[in-house]
C-alpha cells in the first residue's frame, strides 16, 4: 500500500513534467499546426545556459530566471529565423527543420558546454517527506514541481482567456484569414506563441534535470513521452496535455514500479496506452475536431 | 521510370557502376557503399509510405530491428543461407507491417507520428527487456563470410557492398513496379483526398495498409543487411535517431521520389562522416571535434530544407527545366481549379495558414 | 480633379489569380463614396478574387488598387485593415469557437492599442445599441448564433473596425428571405447614416441592385457591363445572359 502511494505521487510528479513539454507542443501546434520536435533540445539547451548562470553566480534562482527568459528568447528567435520560411510549404519541411534544429542544439550543447553528466541542482530539499514514520517518495522539490507547472499552466490560460494578448492567440489559432482581416498581426502572434513554449520547455528542463542529469541528449526521452501525453490528450487541447501527461506519468510510474524488468518495458507500455486511446478515440481524448469517415 | 524495361537497365547500369567502385575503391568505401545500399533500402520503402500514401511513419527502425533480428536468429541457431533469412525476414516483417498497418488504420497526421515514434522507441527497448532470446543490451553477433567460388582473399567488405547493392536494386525496382501500376495510383488517389478515392471505389483501408507492409518489408530487408554488414544487432543500433535519421533523408531526397531515396541517402550516409573528417584533419580538441559534425550536419538539414522544399530530386528537376522550358505535361488548363499540389504527408486541415479556394 | 471626387475605391487592369488560374482579367471598377456598388455575376466570374485582392489576402499580380487616391495593391490584410478597409468574406465570418463578445473584441485590434478602455468600452456599447440581439447574446458562444445573428455579428465586427470601405462577399448567402432583407436595409443604413463606401458581391443579384447606386458585371474575370443601378436593372437581355433574372 505504501509503494503505490509512493508510485502514485511519483507518477504525478513525473507526469507534471511530461504536461510541461506536452503544453508546449499544443501551443505551438494550436497557432502554426506545427510539430517541434526541437522542444526538448531546446529546453535541454536553457537548463544548460542556467547551470552556467548558477556555477558563476551562485544563486539557483538566478539560472532558473534565466533559463525561462532564454527559452522564450530562443523560441522566438527559432521561430523568427528558421521556421517562418516554412510556411506555406509542405508541411513535413517544417519537421525536418525542427529535427535539424534539435541536432544543431545538442552538437551547440556538446561545444560550448561538455558532453559530460552534469547535475543539476534542485531548488528545494530533495529529501523523502514523511507523514509519521512513512515515507512518501517525494520531496520538497517534488511539490515544488507540482506547483510550478500547476502554477505556470493556470497563468496561461488566465493570459487566454483574460487579456487581449490572450485573445489575438486564440483567434489566430481558430481563423488566421479573419484574425488578419481583422488587423490582428498574426506573424507576431505566432513568435509570442513560440516564446510561451520555449518558456514551458524551460520550465520543463530545469525541473526535470535535478533527476535525470544533464547533457545534450538527456530531454530526449521526455521529449517522447510527452509528446505522446499531447497525442494522448488530443494535439488541440491544453486540458488534454495535462490530463494526458498526468495519466502517462502514472501509468509509466506503476509500469516501472512493479513489472518485473520494468524499466526496459516502460515504453511498452506508453505505447500500449497510446494505441488504446487512439483505438477509441483517433485524434486524442479532448479533442474537439471530429473527422467525418466516408 | 516509367516502363519495366527501363527500370531494369537503369538497375543493371547501376550495378555495374557500383561493381566498378567497389574494385577500384578502399575497404572503407566498400563499407560506405554497403552503408548507403542499405539506407536506400529503407528510405525508399519510407518514402513511398509517406510521400505517396500519406502516411508519416517516425519508427520504421523497428521495422529494421524486426528484419535485423530475424536474420540474425535465423543465421545464428537454424543456420540458414542468407538469402533464406532474407526471404523469412521480409515475411515476418511484412506480418508486422500488416500489424502496424491496421491498427494505425484511422490515425492521421500528428497522432500517427506519434503512435509510430513510440513503436520506435518501444521495439528496440523490447530486445533489451528480454535478455534470453535477444541478447539484451550486448545484442547478438552475427556470422557472415564470402561464399567460396570467390575465393579465400576476397575482401568480406566488397561481398557486403556487394549484396546490399543487389538488395537495394531489387527493392528499388519492385517499389517503382508497384508505384506506376493500379496500387500506386489508390495510394495517391487516397493521400490527396479519401473520401473522393473512397467514392471511386477506393478500398481506403486495404491500401493503406497495404502501404505500411510495403514499406515495412523494404525496412526489414535493410534490417537484414545491416546484420550482416555490421555483424552485429543490438538495441543501440535501431534506435529512434535511426528512423528520424530514414524520415530525414526521404524528405531531404524528395518525398515521395525513389531517386529521392538515393539523394537523401547519400546526404546521411556522406555528411556527417566527410564533416567528421574535416574537424578530425584539423585537429581539434575532442569535445568541439566530435560535436562540430553534429552541428554542421543540423544546419545542413536546415539550410537543404529551406533551399529546396520540393528535396533534392525537385531543386534537380527545377534545374533541369531552366535548360529544357517548362514540362509540357505539367501545363495546368486554364479552367481547371487550382489544387495544391505538393504532397501533403500530414493530412492538418491547412499546413499554417488558410489555403484559399477559387471564386 | 481634386481629391474630393476621387472615388473612395478605385481598381486599375488588375490581374490576380491562384496557382496557374487567373481569375481576375484586367478588371477596372470605382466605387463612389458613400454609396452602395454592387458586383454580380455568374460563380467564377471573379468576384470573390476581386474583393481579396483588395482587402489584400490575395496579391495581385499586376494593376493598381486605389483607396483615397494611393496605390494599395499587395499590402498585406493588416495594414489594409489600418487603411480603412474591412472586408467580410464568404461564408466563414464568426470565430464559432469565441464568444460573441470575443468575436466584436477581434473587430477593434486594429487600432484598440492606441486608445483607452474607456474608447474601446464605448465602442461596444455603441454596437450592441445598434445591434440588440447580439447584446443579449453577448456572453454566448458564436455557435449558438442563428444564421442571421452570426450575419450581424460579423457585419457588427466589421463596422467596429471603422472602415470607410466595407467589403460584402455574400452577406445574404443561406439566409431566410426576411433575414436576408434586414441585411440589405442595415447595409442601405450603414452607407447613408455613416458615410461607408459599400462593395456588395451578390449572387442574388435582383436584391443586390434593388439597393445598390451603381453595378459592375463580371464575366470570367473581366468586366462586361457597369453602369448606375437602375440602367443594369432595365436591360433584360443583359439581366438574362449574365444574372439570371
Amino acid at each position: 500500500m505504501v509503494e503505490f502511494l509512493q508510485f502514485t505521487l511519483s507518477g504525478v510528479v513525473f507526469g507534471m513534467i511530461y504536461a510541461a513539454v506536452a503544453l508546449s507542443l499544443v501551443l505551438i501546434w494550436r497557432g502554426t499546426r506545427l510539430l517541434n520536435y526541437a522542444q526538448g533540445g531546446m529546453a535541454m539547451f536553457t537548463t544548460f545556459v542556467a547551470i552556467e548562470v548558477i556555477y558563476r553566480t551562485g544563486s539557483y534562482w538566478a539560472g532558473f530566471v534565466v533559463a525561462l527568459v532564454a527559452g522564450m528568447v530562443l523560441g522566438a528567435v527559432c521561430q523568427l529565423t528558421i521556421i517562418r520560411p516554412t510556411l506555406n510549404k509542405p508541411p513535413l519541411n517544417a519537421v525536418i527543420v525542427t529535427i535539424g534544429l534539435l541536432t544543431l542544439l545538442e552538437g551547440l550543447a556538446g561545444i560550448f558546454f561538455g558532453g559530460q553528466y552534469r547535475s543539476f541542482p534542485a531548488a528545494f530539499s530533495v529529501t523523502g517527506l514523511k507523514i509519521g514514520g512513512t515515507a512518501l517518495g517525494v520531496s520538497h522539490f517534488d511539490v515544488f514541481v507540482v506547483v510550478a507547472v500547476l502554477a505556470t499552466t493556470l497563468a496561461l490560460a488566465a493570459m487566454f482567456r483574460y487579456t487581449s494578448a490572450g485573445l489575438r492567440m486564440r483567434a489566430a489559432a481558430f481563423n488566421a484569414t479573419i484574425a488578419r482581416l481583422s488587423g490582428i498581426r498574426v506573424a507576431r502572434v505566432l513568435t509570442v506563441g513560440w516564446a510561451l513554449a520555449g518558456l514551458l520547455g524551460a520550465l520543463a528542463g530545469v525541473l526535470v534535470s535535478p533527476s535525470t542529469f544533464l547533457y545534450p541528449s538527456s530531454m530526449d526521452a521526455i521529449f517522447v513521452y510527452g509528446f505522446t501525453a499531447a497525442v494522448i490528450g488530443g494535439l488541440d487541447s491544453p486540458v488534454g496535455a495535462v490530463i494526458g501527461g498526468l495519466l502517462l506519468g502514472l501509468a509509466l510510474s506503476y509500469a516501472g514500479g512493479y513489472l518485473h524488468s520494468g524499466a526496459n518495458l516502460v515504453p511498452l507500455v506508453a505505447l500500449g496506452i497510446l494505441v488504446l486511446v487512439l483505438m477509441v478515440r483517433p485524434d486524442g481524448l479532448f479533442s474537439a475536431t471530429q473527422v467525418r469517415r466516408v | 521510370m516509367q516502363t519495366f524495361p527501363r527500370r531494369l537497365a537503369v538497375a543493371v547500369v547501376t550495378a555495374a557502376i557500383v561493381w566498378f567502385l567497389s574494385v577500384r575503391l578502399t575497404t572503407f568505401r566498400d563499407y560506405q557503399i554497403a552503408e548507403v545500399a542499405i539506407e536506400v533500402t529503407a528510405v525508399a520503402g519510407l518514402t513511398v509510405l509517406t510521400g505517396l500514401s500519406g502516411q508519416i511513419s517516425l519508427g520504421n527502425g523497428a521495422f529494421m530491428a524486426i528484419g535485423g533480428y530475424t536474420t540474425a536468429l535465423l543465421l545464428l541457431h537454424l543456420n540458414w543461407p542468407f538469402i533464406a533469412a532474407l526471404v523469412a525476414s521480409a515475411a515476418v516483417t511484412a506480418v508486422a507491417g500488416g500489424i502496424v498497418g491496421v491498427a494505425a488504420a484511422r490515425l492521421r497526421g500528428p497522432y500517427l507520428a506519434g503512435a509510430t515514434l513510440m513503436l520506435g522507441v518501444a521495439l528496440p527497448a523490447l530486445a533489451s527487456a528480454y535478455q534470453g532470446i535477444f541478447g539484451g543490451d550486448q545484442g547478438l553477433n552475427v556470422v557472415f563470410t564470402t561464399p567460396a567460388f570467390l575465393g579465400a582473399n576476397f575482401p568480406l567488405t566488397r561481398w557486403q557492398a556487394w549484396v546490399s547493392t543487389v538488395v537495394a536494386l531489387v527493392t528499388l525496382v519492385l517499389l517503382a513496379n508497384l508505384c506506376y501500376s493500379r496500387i500506386g495510383r489508390n495510394w495517391r488517389a487516397v493521400r490527396d483526398d479519401e473520401i473522393a478515392a473512397a467514392l471511386d471505389g477506393v478500398n481506403v483501408a486495404v491500401t493503406r495498409v497495404l502501404a505500411f507492409v510495403v514499406s515495412a518489408v523494404s525496412a526489414g530487408l535493410a534490417g537484414s543487411l545491416l546484420a550482416i554488414v555490421t555483424s552485429l544487432v543490438a538495441p543501440g543500433a535501431f534506435t529512434i535517431t535511426l528512423s528520424i535519421a530514414l524520415l530525414t533523408a526521404a524528405v531531404i531526397g524528395g518525398l515521395g521520389s525513389l531517386p529521392g531515396a538515393l539523394w537523401g541517402s547519400l546526404v546521411i550516409v556522406l555528411v556527417p562522416t566527410y564533416v567528421t573528417d574535416v574537424a578530425t584533419s584539423h585537429g581539434l580538441s575532442s569535445s568541439a571535434g566530435s560535436n562540430i559534425p553534429i552541428v554542421v550536419y543540423g544546419v545542413v538539414l536546415i539550410l537543404v530544407m529551406l533551399a529546396f522544399p520540393q528535396g533534392i530530386q525537385g531543386g534537380l528537376r527545377r534545374l533541369l527545366t531552366l535548360f529544357t522550358g517548362p514540362d509540357p505535361r505539367a501545363r495546368i488548363p486554364r479552367d481547371a481549379p487550382a489544387h495544391h499540389v505538393a504532397p501533403s504527408a500530414d493530412e492538418a486541415p491547412a499546413s499554417q495558414h488558410e489555403k484559399e479556394g477559387t471564386s | 480633379m481634386s481629391s474630393d471626387t476621387a472615388p473612395a475605391l478605385a481598381v486599375e487592369e488588375l490581374v490576380a489569380g491562384y496557382g496557374g488560374v487567373i481569375a481576375l482579367d484586367g478588371v477596372s471598377i470605382s466605387a463612389g463614396t458613400a454609396a452602395i456598388t454592387a458586383v454580380l455575376g455568374a460563380n467564377g466570374a471573379g468576384k470573390t478574387t476581386l474583393l481579396r485582392a483588395v482587402s489584400g489576402m490575395i496579391r495581385p499580380r499586376r494593376g493598381r488598387i486605389l483607396l483615397g487616391g494611393t496605390d494599395q495593391a499587395g499590402r498585406s490584410p493588416e495594414h489594409m485593415v489600418r487603411a480603412g478597409v474591412a472586408h467580410v468574406p464568404e461564408g466563414q465570418g464568426v470565430i464559432p469557437e469565441l464568444t460573441v463578445e470575443e468575436n466584436l473584441r477581434i473587430g477593434m485590434m486594429s487600432w484598440a492599442r492606441d486608445r483607452s478602455r474607456a474608447d474601446r468600452a464605448a465602442a461596444l456599447d455603441e454596437a450592441y445599441q445598434r445591434f440588440r440581439p447580439l447584446a443579449d447574446r453577448r456572453r454566448k458562444l458564436a455557435a449558438a448564433l442563428s444564421g442571421g445573428e452570426r450575419q450581424m455579428l460579423v457585419i457588427a465586427r466589421a463596422l467596429l473596425a471603422r472602415p470607410r470601405v466595407l467589403l460584402l462577399d455574400e452577406p445574404s448567402l443561406g439566409l431566410a428571405p426576411r433575414v436576408m432583407a434586414q441585411v440589405m436595409d442595415l447595409v442601405v443604413r450603414l452607407s447613408r447614416e455613416q458615410r461607408i463606401t459599400i462593395v456588395l458581391v451578390e449572387q442574388n443579384a435582383r436584391g443586390a441592385l434593388a439597393i445598390a447606386d451603381h453595378g459592375v458585371v463580371l464575366n470570367l474575370g473581366r468586366v462586361v457591363a457597369a453602369a448606375d443601378a437602375a440602367t443594369l436593372a432595365a436591360d433584360v437581355a443583359l439581366r438574362h445572359h449574365y444574372l439570371g433574372f
